[in-house]
C-alpha cells in the first residue's frame, strides 16, 4: 500500500492513518505503510541530514521541517525521474563516508558531525552536492503546492504577505507623481 | 483536405500578426501551432514551473518529452538538451508564443541599430551587417504595433530614440520603490531615465483591464488579461474575420514543392499524430529563429537538397540573443514594495556612441523578484548554504535592487542552427544543432555595461554591489533568439529579400525574428512585430487572387 499522502481526500487520509496506527499497535511494523514514493527509509534519513545542513533551523523551520524531502520524493517519480539515479548513488556515499569517517550513517552522526560529512560532499561530491542544494532552495523557497515551503513559512520569512494582495489596480494606489 | 490562400507556421508574436493581417484582407489562412492554446486560467502562479524558473519543466511548453535539441561546447563537444534546460534556447510552444509569458517590454531599436556596419564597420570574425531597410520604413509598423496590442509607457524624457509621429497609446504604470530610488541617481549622473514601454495595459484597453500588479509577471501568462500579446489582441481579430482556421497541436514536418520549385503546400503531423498535407497558395514560416532555420533545412527536395532557401549554405547562420550583463546593488533600506511588474525605468544613454565599443545596450531594473530568483543573488561573501544564506535571504530579499541589460551582440557567421545528423524528436524529424558563439568584443561591451549598472546603484545609495558579466561558451540566443534566415539584397549572403521572401522561391516567406540582421540592444518583440506588420502589408499589396503581381 503506497499511502500518497497529499493526493488522498481527508476523509481517505484519516482513514488510513487510522488503519496505519491499527497496524502499528498490532505490532505487525512491516505492514506500515511507506511515508514516501521514492526513496527509502534510509535514504530518507540521509536526505534529510544534507538537506538540513543546507538550510538549517533558527527561528524558522529546517528544510525538512518545511517539507522539502517530501518535495524531493515526489519529484523524483515525477519531474526529476532522470536524476533518480544520481540520488540513490549519492545518498550510498554519503553514507559509507560518513560510516568510514564515524561509525555510523549519516542520520545518526550529531548535527556537528553531519556539517562535516556535508562539507566534504560539496569538495568531492560536486555534482551531487550542487543537485541537492539546488533541490532543496527550490523546495523551499518555491510554490507550496509541491509539498515543499508548507504554509508558505520560507515567504512568510521573507515577509511576503501570504495570501497574496491581489487585485490592487492603479486607481486604489496611492498616487504619485513622478519625481 | 480543401486548398487555402495561406498557411502561417506558428502563432507567436509574428505568425499571429501575420495570420490577422492577411485574412482581414480576405486571404484564407490556415494558422499552424504545435502547442496548446492557454489563457489567463491557466496562470497557476507556479514558481517552479512557468517560462523563466523550469526546475519543474515549461509551463508553456514544449514539454521534455520528444522534443530535445542538441547543443555543441566549445571544444566541439555535443551533449542532449531538454526543453527545460538551459542550454534548449527555449522560447515558448503555444499560441501566441513567447508574448503569452514574456515580460512584455515594447522597445524600439534605434535608427543607428538598422546600420551597424555602416556606424561602426566590421570587427574582424563577425558578420556585422546593416539591414536593408531603416528605421524610417519601419516606423509606421512600430507605431501600428504600439497601438493595436496596446504598449504603455513614456519616451518623453530621453532624448535617444528614433522620430515618432505620435506619443503611446497608454501612460505608463504609476511608479513603484525601485523607479523613485534609482530616478535622482540617474539625473544626479547626467542620464536620462523613463518609463519602460510595456504591452500592458495600465488603463482598460481594447476590451481588457489593467495591470493589477502582482508579484507573478514575467514567465507567467497575466491572470487578468492586463499583458498583451498576439493571443489577445490579433489571433482573435484574425479568427473573427471568418477567414482563418487556427489549428493547434500541429507539427509541421515540411514545406512541400512542385516540380517548378515553388511551395504547394505544408506537410503536418495533427494532434492525433497523422500526417496531414495542407495545400496552399503561399506559405510563411513564422516559427521564431531556431525552428524556423530547422524547418527550411528539413524541407528537402530534388530542387533543394540542401533545405529549401539554402542554395548558399545561408539558412541557419548568424544565430544570436542578447548577452544580459548587469549588477546588483544590496541597501540599508526596503527597496522592495511587491508591486509588480517591478521593470520601470530604463537609460538608453549608453545603446550607441561609446568610443571603442560598436554598440552597447539598454539598461533598466528587473523584474519584480520571486524568493526563488533570490538565491543565488548574494554578493560573494555570502555562503551559497547553510546558516549564513538563510540569514542573508532574510536580510537581502527586500534590499536589493538588480540592474541589467541586453548587449548587443555582434553576430558571426559560426554561430548557427544546423541539423543533428543522430536525434530526431518524436515525430521522426532531425532536431536543432546549436554551435558557435558570437564575436568576443560582444563581452567587452558587456563588462562596461555591467559596471555603468554598478555605477548607477552605487549612486542610488548601494551599500554592496557587485557586477556580473561573464563570457557564454555558447551563442546565448533563448528567448531573444534571431538572425538565422537574414534579410538582404543578395542572395548569397541573405536568405530573404526586404519583403520577408524566400530568395528562390516566390511564394515562401519567413517573417519572424530571423530575419533580423542585427538585434539591438533591446528586447526584440515589437520589432518583430513590426516586421510582421511591414512584411504583410507589402504581401497583401502584391497579392492578386491566386498569386503575385509581377
Amino acid at each position: 500500500m503506497n499511502v500518497k499522502k497529499y493526493a488522498l481526500a481527508r476523509r481517505d487520509f484519516v482513514v488510513a492513518a487510522a488503519a496505519a496506527g491499527t497496524a502499528f499497535l498490532s505490532g505487525c511494523a512491516s505492514s506500515r505503510p511507506s511515508q514516501w514514493e521514492f526513496l527509502s527509509e534510509r535514504d530518507a534519513g540521509t536526505l534529510k541530514a544534507i538537506c538540513d545542513q543546507i538550510i538549517p533551523a533558527d527561528d524558522f523551520p529546517s528544510a525538512s521541517q518545511a517539507g522539502v524531502v517530501e518535495f524531493i520524493d515526489r519529484q523524483l517519480v515525477r519531474h526529476f525521474r532522470r536524476h533518480r539515479s544520481a540520488y540513490r548513488e549519492g545518498l550510498e556515499r554519503a553514507d559509507s563516508l560518513s560510516r568510514k569517517r564515524f561509525g555510523g550513517e549519516l542520520a545518526r552522526v550529531t548535527t556537528a558531525r553531519q556539517l562535516e560529512i556535508v562539507r566534504a560532499i560539496e569538495q568531492q561530491d560536486r555534482m551531487f552536492f550542487e543537485l541537492v542544494r539546488g533541490h532543496t532552495l527550490d523546495g523551499y523557497y518555491g510554490t507550496p503546492r509541491h509539498g515543499g515551503n508548507r504554509d508558505a513559512v520560507s515567504w512568510r520569512m521573507l515577509g511576503l504577505a501570504e495570501p497574496p494582495v491581489l487585485g490592487r489596480s492603479p486607481s486604489e494606489q496611492k498616487k504619485r507623481s513622478t519625481p | 483536405m480543401k486548398r487555402v490562400n495561406a498557411v502561417v507556421i506558428g502563432a507567436g508574436a509574428a505568425g499571429g500578426i501575420v495570420a490577422k493581417e492577411l485574412s482581414v484582407a480576405g486571404l484564407s489562412v490556415v494558422l499552424l501551432e504545435r502547442g496548446p492554446w492557454y489563457t489567463s486560467n491557466d496562470c497557476r502562479k507556479d514558481d517552479l514551473r512557468n517560462q523563466r524558473t523550469t526546475v519543474l519543466g515549461n509551463a508553456f511548453g514544449p514539454d521534455d518529452d520528444g522534443s530535445p535539441r542538441v547543443s555543441v561546447g566549445p571544444t566541439g563537444e555535443a551533449r542532449v538538451v531538454l526543453p527545460s534546460e538551459g542550454g534548449y534556447q527555449n522560447n515558448a510552444a503555444c499560441v501566441g508564443g513567447g508574448t503569452l509569458s514574456y515580460g512584455a517590454m515594447a522597445w524600439r531599436y534605434l535608427p543607428q541599430d538598422f546600420r551597424m556596419r555602416s556606424t561602426y564597420g566590421v570587427p574582424q570574425g563577425s558578420s556585422l551587417e546593416d539591414w536593408p531597410i531603416s528605421y524610417d520604413d519601419l516606423e509606421p509598423f512600430y507605431e501600428k504595433a504600439e497601438y493595436e496590442i496596446g504598449v504603455s509607457g513614456d519616451y518623453s524624457n530621453t532624448p535617444f530614440h528614433g522620430s515618432r509621429r505620435r506619443p503611446l497609446p497608454m501612460p505608463p504604470l504609476p511608479p513603484n520603490r525601485e523607479f523613485q530610488i534609482l530616478w535622482p541617481a540617474a539625473k544626479r549622473l547626467g542620464l536620462h531615465p523613463f518609463h519602460i514601454p510595456m504591452a500592458r495595459n495600465s488603463v482598460p484597453y481594447h476590451g481588457r483591464g489593467a495591470c493589477m500588479r502582482c508579484r507573478w509577471c514575467v514567465g507567467f501568462a497575466c491572470e487578468v488579461d492586463a499583458k498583451n500579446g498576439t493571443q489577445n489582441t490579433v489571433i482573435p481579430m484574425a479568427l473573427a474575420s471568418g477567414n482563418c482556421e487556427l489549428r493547434t497541436a500541429c507539427m509541421v514536418k515540411e514545406i512541400l514543392t512542385d516540380d517548378r520549385g515553388r511551395a504547394r503546400g505544408v506537410a503536418y503531423f495533427d494532434a492525433r499524430g497523422q500526417l496531414r498535407e495542407q495545400p496552399c497558395d503561399l506559405v510563411v514560416v513564422s516559427a521564431c529563429a531556431i525552428e524556423s532555420a530547422r524547418l527550411l533545412l528539413n524541407s528537402k527536395s530534388r530542387l533543394f537538397p540542401k533545405g529549401i532557401g539554402n542554395r548558399y549554405d545561408q539558412v541557419g547562420r548568424h544565430l544570436q540573443g542578447h548577452h544580459y550583463t548587469g549588477a546588483v546593488g544590496l541597501f540599508d533600506f526596503d527597496t522592495y514594495d511587491d508591486v509588480g511588474p517591478g521593470a520601470s525605468i530604463a537609460i538608453t544613454d549608453y545603446n550607441h556612441g561609446t568610443p571603442g565599443l560598436c554598440g552597447g545596450g539598454l539598461l533598466a531594473n528587473e523584474f519584480i523578484r520571486l524568493p526563488i530568483q533570490m538565491v543565488d543573488r548574494m554578493p560573494p561573501t555570502v555562503p551559497r548554504w547553510g546558516l549564513g544564506h538563510k540569514q542573508a535571504m532574510r536580510t537581502y530579499f527586500k534590499r536589493n535592487i538588480m540592474i541589467f541589460g541586453p548587449t548587443q551582440q555582434i553576430p558571426t557567421a559560426d554561430a548557427r542552427v544546423t541539423l543533428d545528423p543522430l536525434v530526431t524528436d518524436k515525430w521522426g524529424m532531425p532536431v536543432a544543432r546549436i554551435s558557435g558563439n558570437v564575436h568576443p568584443h560582444t563581452f567587452e561591451m558587456g563588462e562596461v555595461q555591467a559596471q555603468r549598472a554598478e555605477a548607477w546603484l552605487k549612486e542610488a545609495g548601494a551599500a554592496i554591489t557587485f557586477h556580473f558579466a561573464g563570457t557564454p561558451q555558447v551563442v546565448s540566443a533563448g528567448q531573444h533568439q534571431a538572425g538565422t534566415c537574414r534579410m538582404g539584397m543578395d542572395p548569397k549572403t541573405s536568405v530573404v529579400d526586404r519583403d520577408c521572401r524566400i530568395h528562390e522561391v516566390d511564394n515562401l516567406f519567413v517573417i519572424d525574428s530571423s530575419v533580423h540582421v542585427t538585434n539591438g540592444g533591446f528586447n526584440p518583440a515589437l520589432t518583430i512585430m513590426a516586421v510582421a506588420y511591414m512584411a504583410s502589408t507589402s504581401l497583401v499589396r502584391h497579392w492578386k487572387g491566386t498569386g503575385f503581381r509581377s
